[in-house]
């Protein structure tokens, strides 16, 4: 069954992303960051090749996350570019 | 172990009054870093800055707890703006507490380098002649590096 999640984009991201987030139905054989990067990408390859960059972080919450972690308890990804700084 | 005091803001601060505050804990030393938003001449330019909530302070107290082991501290304030920011105003500010100096300063400048650096905030700089994604400087890099080639 498809599990209902949100994705945030942040900084350039957001551009490449067109908003700042998705409202997305996720099919069950999406389990890790990187199986998301991977679907996102056979609807969209331009956005899908910006999150496969390594230098893409992704979170579940407000937690850092590699790409093989599972991601199927969580409601909320995040893409983050690499961090400006203040 | 001091528990740092961190708050990321929406809408303009005061960093005289964070001052203030922290002289008056009475500790020996007390060092403060304002950083501003440089005009470089350009009246026209503004800097947005954005955060992920809830992550972004998670990451800094995380990295100013790591400042409070390595130097005994008695107070450690970190404030640091997002959103629209003008030529003049203060983005951020940093204040150590301890009871002689040497801790203070290193303290303050450690944190300063991992916010100029490494902090998750994505900063975009507008003109008049558009708008830029500002990535850190490779000086930037280097000044946080060193602080590992000393551990």
């Amino acid at each position: 069954m498809a599990r209902a999640v949100r994705l945030r984009f942040y900084g350039r991201l957001r551009e490449a992303a067109g908003g700042a987030e998705r409202q997305v139905a996720l099919p069950e054989h999406v389990q890790t960051a990187d199986e998301l990067v991977a679907w996102i990408a056979g609807g969209d390859g331009a956005l899908g090749e910006a999150l496969a960059r390594p230098s893409v972080k992704v979170a579940a919450g407000e937690t850092i996350i590699p790409r093989d972690a599972d991601i199927r308890q969580a409601a909320e990804i995040a893409f983050l570019p690499p961090f400006s700084g203040g | 172990m001091t528990t740092p005091d961190i708050l990321v803001l929406g809408a303009p601060f005061d960093p005289e009054e964070e001052a203030r505050r922290l002289r008056r804990t009475g500790a020996g030393a007390v060092v403060t870093f304002t950083g501003q938003v440089r005009s470089d001449g350009d009246a026209s330019l503004r800097l947005v800055l954005e955060h992920c909530p809830g992550l972004t302070e998670k990451e800094i107290s995380a990295f100013a707890a790591s400042a409070c082991e390595r130097w005994p501290l008695e107070a450690l304030v970190i404030r640091h703006r997002v959103g629209d920011l003008f030529p003049g105003e203060a983005i951020v500010f940093v204040g150590a507490a301890a009871a002689h100096r040497r801790a203070a300063f290193e303290a303050a400048d450690f944190v300063m380098d991992y916010l100029k650096s490494a902090a998750p905030f994505w900063k975009r700089e507008i003109d008049g002649r558009g708008a830029r994604w500002i990535e850190p400087r490779s000086e930037d890099r280097r000044d946080l590096a060193r602080w590992r080639a000393h551990t």
